[in-house]
Protein backbone atom coordinates (compact mmCIF):
# COMPACT_ATOMS: atom_id res chain seq x y z
CA UNK A 1 0.00 0.00 0.00
CA UNK A 2 1.03 3.51 -0.59
CA UNK A 3 1.59 5.70 1.81
CA UNK A 4 1.26 9.18 2.14
CA UNK A 5 5.11 8.92 3.58
CA UNK A 6 6.20 7.71 0.00
CA UNK A 7 4.87 10.76 -1.34
CA UNK A 8 5.97 13.34 0.65
CA UNK A 9 9.14 11.16 0.80
CA UNK A 10 9.57 11.97 -3.15
CA UNK A 11 8.43 15.48 -2.73
CA UNK A 12 11.13 16.31 -0.09
CA UNK A 13 14.16 14.78 -1.77
CA UNK A 14 12.90 16.64 -5.28
CA UNK A 15 12.45 19.79 -3.48
CA UNK A 16 16.03 19.35 -2.63
CA UNK A 17 17.48 18.19 -5.87
CA UNK A 18 15.97 21.36 -6.87
CA UNK A 19 17.52 23.43 -3.98
CA UNK A 20 20.72 22.07 -4.83
CA UNK A 21 20.78 23.41 -8.56
CA UNK A 22 19.92 26.67 -7.48
CA UNK A 23 23.02 26.22 -5.52
CA UNK A 24 25.10 24.46 -8.18
CA UNK A 25 24.70 26.49 -11.27
CA UNK A 26 24.75 30.14 -9.82
CA UNK A 27 26.36 31.48 -13.15
CA UNK A 28 23.57 29.66 -15.56
CA UNK A 29 19.70 31.56 -14.81
CA UNK A 30 18.32 28.70 -17.16
CA UNK A 31 19.32 25.75 -15.45
CA UNK A 32 18.39 28.24 -11.98
CA UNK A 33 14.44 28.49 -13.87
CA UNK A 34 14.78 24.72 -14.34
CA UNK A 35 15.91 24.18 -11.25
CA UNK A 36 12.71 26.63 -10.20
CA UNK A 37 10.43 24.13 -11.63
CA UNK A 38 11.57 21.37 -10.09
CA UNK A 39 10.76 22.99 -6.61
CA UNK A 40 7.55 23.94 -7.74
CA UNK A 41 7.16 20.24 -9.16
CA UNK A 42 7.97 18.85 -6.05
CA UNK A 43 5.48 21.39 -4.11
CA UNK A 44 2.58 19.81 -6.90
CA UNK A 45 3.72 16.30 -6.05
CA UNK A 46 2.98 17.24 -2.05
CA UNK A 47 -0.20 19.40 -2.98
CA UNK A 48 -1.95 16.55 -4.93
CA UNK A 49 -0.88 13.20 -2.08
CA UNK A 50 -2.48 15.49 0.47
CA UNK A 51 -6.04 15.96 -1.39
CA UNK A 52 -5.68 12.48 -2.19
CA UNK A 53 -5.40 11.29 1.07
CA UNK A 54 -7.78 13.81 2.97
CA UNK A 55 -10.06 13.01 0.42
CA UNK A 56 -10.57 16.59 -0.40
CA UNK A 57 -10.07 18.35 -3.88
CA UNK A 58 -8.79 21.72 -2.79
CA UNK A 59 -5.17 20.60 -2.75
CA UNK A 60 -5.78 19.88 -6.67
CA UNK A 61 -7.16 23.05 -7.26
CA UNK A 62 -4.19 25.17 -5.35
CA UNK A 63 -2.26 22.55 -7.59
CA UNK A 64 -3.57 24.05 -10.51
CA UNK A 65 -2.80 27.36 -9.45
CA UNK A 66 0.64 27.22 -9.06
CA UNK A 67 0.77 25.61 -12.62
CA UNK A 68 -0.31 28.84 -13.77
CA UNK A 69 1.44 30.86 -11.80
CA UNK A 70 4.74 28.67 -12.63
CA UNK A 71 4.02 29.23 -16.50
CA UNK A 72 3.69 32.78 -16.28
CA UNK A 73 6.98 32.74 -14.22
CA UNK A 74 8.72 30.42 -16.75
CA UNK A 75 7.59 32.67 -19.81
CA UNK A 76 8.23 35.87 -17.76
CA UNK A 77 11.94 34.80 -17.16
CA UNK A 78 12.87 33.36 -20.12
CA UNK A 79 12.33 36.48 -22.06
CA UNK A 80 13.49 39.07 -19.68
CA UNK A 81 16.81 36.37 -20.51
CA UNK A 82 16.64 36.41 -24.04
CA UNK A 83 15.82 40.48 -23.47
CA UNK A 84 19.36 40.64 -21.29
CA UNK A 85 21.36 38.07 -23.99
CA UNK A 86 20.71 40.51 -26.37
CA UNK A 87 22.16 43.36 -24.92
CA UNK A 88 24.85 41.90 -22.83
CA UNK A 89 25.92 38.88 -24.88
CA UNK A 90 25.86 36.57 -22.33
CA UNK A 91 23.52 35.23 -19.32
CA UNK A 92 26.29 34.94 -16.43
CA UNK A 93 24.21 36.20 -13.57
CA UNK A 94 27.46 37.07 -11.61
CA UNK A 95 27.58 39.84 -14.71
CA UNK A 96 23.87 41.54 -13.48
CA UNK A 97 25.16 44.27 -11.68
CA UNK A 98 24.49 46.73 -13.85
CA UNK A 99 20.86 48.45 -12.30
CA UNK A 100 23.24 48.75 -9.51
CA UNK A 101 23.00 52.62 -8.41
CA UNK B 1 1.18 -4.64 -5.72
CA UNK B 2 1.18 -3.11 -9.15
CA UNK B 3 0.54 0.11 -7.76
CA UNK B 4 3.44 0.21 -5.32
CA UNK B 5 6.00 -1.25 -8.08
CA UNK B 6 4.69 2.01 -10.41
CA UNK B 7 5.11 4.21 -7.94
CA UNK B 8 8.29 2.91 -7.03
CA UNK B 9 9.55 3.02 -11.08
CA UNK B 10 7.90 6.51 -11.09
CA UNK B 11 9.96 8.15 -7.69
CA UNK B 12 13.03 6.43 -9.25
CA UNK B 13 12.79 7.82 -12.29
CA UNK B 14 11.40 11.27 -11.01
CA UNK B 15 14.12 11.43 -8.73
CA UNK B 16 16.70 10.07 -11.02
CA UNK B 17 15.91 12.75 -13.79
CA UNK B 18 15.52 15.76 -11.55
CA UNK B 19 19.62 14.78 -10.82
CA UNK B 20 20.23 14.35 -14.22
CA UNK B 21 18.56 18.12 -14.89
CA UNK B 22 21.21 19.45 -12.08
CA UNK B 23 24.43 17.56 -13.15
CA UNK B 24 23.98 17.44 -16.96
CA UNK B 25 26.92 19.74 -18.76
CA UNK B 26 24.57 20.53 -21.88
CA UNK B 27 21.67 22.33 -20.64
CA UNK B 28 19.80 20.81 -23.81
CA UNK B 29 19.81 17.53 -21.85
CA UNK B 30 19.07 19.33 -19.11
CA UNK B 31 15.97 20.52 -20.71
CA UNK B 32 15.16 16.71 -21.86
CA UNK B 33 15.85 15.17 -18.50
CA UNK B 34 12.83 17.57 -17.31
CA UNK B 35 10.61 16.49 -19.54
CA UNK B 36 11.14 12.71 -18.23
CA UNK B 37 10.77 14.49 -14.83
CA UNK B 38 7.56 15.92 -15.61
CA UNK B 39 6.12 12.65 -17.01
CA UNK B 40 7.34 10.74 -13.84
CA UNK B 41 5.39 13.18 -11.94
CA UNK B 42 2.40 13.01 -13.94
CA UNK B 43 2.56 9.16 -13.60
CA UNK B 44 3.04 9.47 -9.61
CA UNK B 45 -0.08 11.58 -9.83
CA UNK B 46 -2.05 9.45 -11.96
CA UNK B 47 -1.67 6.77 -9.04
CA UNK B 48 -3.29 8.58 -6.42
CA UNK B 49 -6.06 9.53 -9.05
CA UNK B 50 -5.19 13.01 -9.42
CA UNK B 51 -6.27 12.49 -13.49
CA UNK B 52 -6.92 16.15 -14.40
CA UNK B 53 -3.51 17.30 -12.63
CA UNK B 54 -1.48 14.79 -14.16
CA UNK B 55 -2.71 15.64 -17.72
CA UNK B 56 -2.22 19.10 -17.32
CA UNK B 57 1.15 18.72 -16.27
CA UNK B 58 1.82 16.71 -19.02
CA UNK B 59 -0.15 19.70 -21.49
CA UNK B 60 1.24 22.52 -20.11
CA UNK B 61 4.86 21.76 -18.98
CA UNK B 62 5.94 18.99 -21.88
CA UNK B 63 4.01 20.63 -24.35
CA UNK B 64 4.79 24.12 -23.43
CA UNK B 65 6.66 25.23 -20.83
CA UNK B 66 9.62 22.90 -21.74
CA UNK B 67 9.53 23.80 -25.43
CA UNK B 68 9.42 27.14 -24.18
CA UNK B 69 13.34 26.40 -22.65
CA UNK B 70 14.57 24.27 -25.71
CA UNK B 71 13.37 27.12 -27.73
CA UNK B 72 15.76 29.39 -25.48
CA UNK B 73 18.94 27.09 -24.83
CA UNK B 74 19.17 26.50 -28.88
CA UNK B 75 18.40 30.03 -30.15
CA UNK B 76 20.76 31.74 -28.19
CA UNK B 77 24.39 31.11 -29.03
CA UNK B 78 25.60 30.42 -25.36
CA UNK B 79 29.08 29.47 -24.24
CA UNK B 80 28.15 26.71 -21.33
CA UNK B 81 31.60 25.86 -20.76
CA UNK B 82 32.21 29.37 -18.61
CA UNK B 83 28.90 29.22 -17.27
CA UNK B 84 30.27 26.17 -15.78
CA UNK B 85 32.79 27.56 -13.63
CA UNK B 86 32.84 27.55 -9.84
CA UNK B 87 30.30 24.31 -10.52
CA UNK B 88 32.74 22.06 -8.61
CA UNK B 89 33.76 25.10 -6.47
CA UNK B 90 29.74 25.27 -4.96
CA UNK B 91 29.36 21.32 -4.92
CA UNK B 92 29.99 21.23 -1.16
CA UNK B 93 28.19 24.21 -0.27
CA UNK B 94 25.26 23.64 -1.92
CA UNK B 95 25.45 19.93 -0.97
CA UNK B 96 25.67 21.01 3.25
CA UNK B 97 22.43 23.40 2.38
CA UNK B 98 20.39 20.48 0.46
CA UNK B 99 21.46 18.09 3.38
CA UNK B 100 20.20 20.44 6.36
CA UNK B 101 16.71 21.33 4.44
CA UNK B 102 16.43 17.67 3.85
CA UNK B 103 17.13 16.94 7.39
CA UNK B 104 14.74 20.25 8.41
CA UNK B 105 12.02 18.70 6.10
CA UNK B 106 12.51 15.07 7.45
CA UNK B 107 11.49 16.46 11.11
CA UNK B 108 9.03 18.14 10.04
CA UNK B 109 7.09 15.49 8.26
CA UNK B 110 8.14 13.30 11.37
CA UNK B 111 6.51 16.02 13.70
CA UNK B 112 3.30 16.12 11.50
CA UNK B 113 2.96 12.11 11.60
CA UNK B 114 3.01 12.10 15.44
CA UNK B 115 -0.11 14.07 15.44
CA UNK B 116 -3.36 12.76 16.28
CA UNK B 117 -5.30 13.29 12.43
CA UNK B 118 -4.54 10.70 9.60
CA UNK B 119 -2.01 8.60 11.14
CA UNK B 120 -3.08 5.67 8.49
CA UNK B 121 -4.26 7.60 5.96
CA UNK B 122 -5.67 5.75 2.60
CA UNK B 123 -6.78 6.72 -0.59
CA UNK B 124 -9.64 7.83 -0.47
CA UNK B 125 -12.33 5.47 -2.34
CA UNK B 126 -13.32 6.67 -6.00
CA UNK B 127 -16.02 9.17 -5.19
CA UNK B 128 -19.17 9.14 -7.12
CA UNK B 129 -17.95 11.56 -9.93
CA UNK B 130 -15.10 11.35 -12.00
CA UNK B 131 -11.73 13.53 -10.92
CA UNK B 132 -12.26 15.92 -13.91
CA UNK B 133 -15.80 16.60 -13.00
CA UNK B 134 -15.49 17.06 -9.12
CA UNK B 135 -12.73 19.67 -10.26
CA UNK B 136 -14.56 21.31 -12.83
CA UNK B 137 -17.59 21.73 -10.28
CA UNK B 138 -15.41 23.25 -7.31
CA UNK B 139 -13.37 25.34 -9.84
CA UNK B 140 -16.80 27.32 -11.53
CA UNK B 141 -17.95 27.87 -8.08
CA UNK B 142 -16.39 28.21 -4.98
CA UNK B 143 -13.16 29.05 -6.72
CA UNK B 144 -14.61 30.88 -9.46
CA UNK B 145 -12.56 34.73 -8.21
CA UNK B 146 -9.48 32.64 -8.16
CA UNK B 147 -9.41 31.11 -11.14
CA UNK B 148 -10.27 34.42 -13.09
CA UNK B 149 -7.22 35.72 -11.43
CA UNK B 150 -5.18 32.85 -12.54
CA UNK B 151 -6.49 33.70 -16.28
CA UNK B 152 -5.60 37.42 -15.59
CA UNK B 153 -2.15 36.04 -14.43
CA UNK B 154 -1.76 34.45 -17.58
CA UNK B 155 -3.04 37.24 -19.64
CA UNK B 156 -0.71 39.82 -17.72
CA UNK B 157 2.43 37.22 -17.98
CA UNK B 158 1.40 36.88 -21.63
CA UNK B 159 1.64 40.77 -22.68
CA UNK B 160 4.31 41.22 -20.41
CA UNK B 161 6.76 38.79 -22.53
CA UNK B 162 5.31 40.11 -25.91
CA UNK B 163 6.25 43.54 -24.44
CA UNK B 164 9.73 42.75 -23.40
CA UNK B 165 10.92 40.73 -25.94
CA UNK B 166 9.44 42.74 -29.18
CA UNK B 167 12.09 44.98 -30.99
CA UNK B 168 11.00 47.52 -33.64
CA UNK B 169 13.73 47.00 -36.55
CA UNK B 170 14.78 49.94 -38.81
CA UNK B 171 15.41 48.09 -42.04
CA UNK B 172 11.75 46.32 -42.09
CA UNK B 173 8.99 48.03 -44.54
CA UNK B 174 5.71 48.20 -42.14
CA UNK B 175 2.66 49.33 -42.98
CA UNK B 176 1.48 52.58 -42.15
CA UNK B 177 -1.77 52.00 -40.70
CA UNK B 178 -2.94 55.27 -40.28
CA UNK B 179 -2.06 56.37 -44.49
CA UNK B 180 -3.95 53.46 -45.36
CA UNK B 181 -6.91 54.48 -43.58
CA UNK B 182 -6.46 57.80 -44.85
CA UNK B 183 -6.85 56.79 -48.11
CA UNK B 184 -10.13 57.43 -50.01
CA UNK B 185 -11.48 55.48 -53.33
CA UNK B 186 -12.04 58.84 -55.15
CA UNK B 187 -8.46 59.71 -54.96
CA UNK B 188 -6.83 56.88 -55.54
CA UNK B 189 -9.13 55.40 -58.48
CA UNK B 190 -10.03 57.63 -61.62
CA UNK B 191 -12.71 55.98 -63.58
CA UNK B 192 -11.90 57.14 -67.80
CA UNK B 193 -13.03 55.77 -70.63
CA UNK B 194 -10.91 56.24 -73.61
CA UNK B 195 -11.96 56.18 -77.39
CA UNK B 196 -10.42 53.44 -79.59
CA UNK B 197 -6.65 53.50 -80.24
CA UNK B 198 -5.97 57.03 -77.69
CA UNK B 199 -4.99 54.82 -75.00
CA UNK B 200 -5.16 56.51 -71.21
CA UNK B 201 -3.08 59.70 -70.04
CA UNK B 202 -1.40 58.81 -67.20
Amino acid sequence: MISLAHYLTVAAILFTIGVLGIFLNRRNVILMLMAIELILLAVNINLVAFSAYLGDLTGQVMAMFVLTVAAAEAAIGLAILVIFFRRRGSIAVDDVNRMRG
Amino acid sequence: MIALLAFYLFATLTIASALAVVFARNPVHSVLWLIVAFFNGAGLMLLVGAEFIAMLLVIVYVGAVAVLFLFVVMMLDIDFAVLRRGFTQNLPFGILIALVLLGEIVVAVMGWQAGPALSGGHIAATPAVPNIVALGQLLYSRYLFPFEIAGLILLVAMIGAIVLTHRRRGDTRTPRASRQLRRRPQDATRLTQPGVGEGVKL
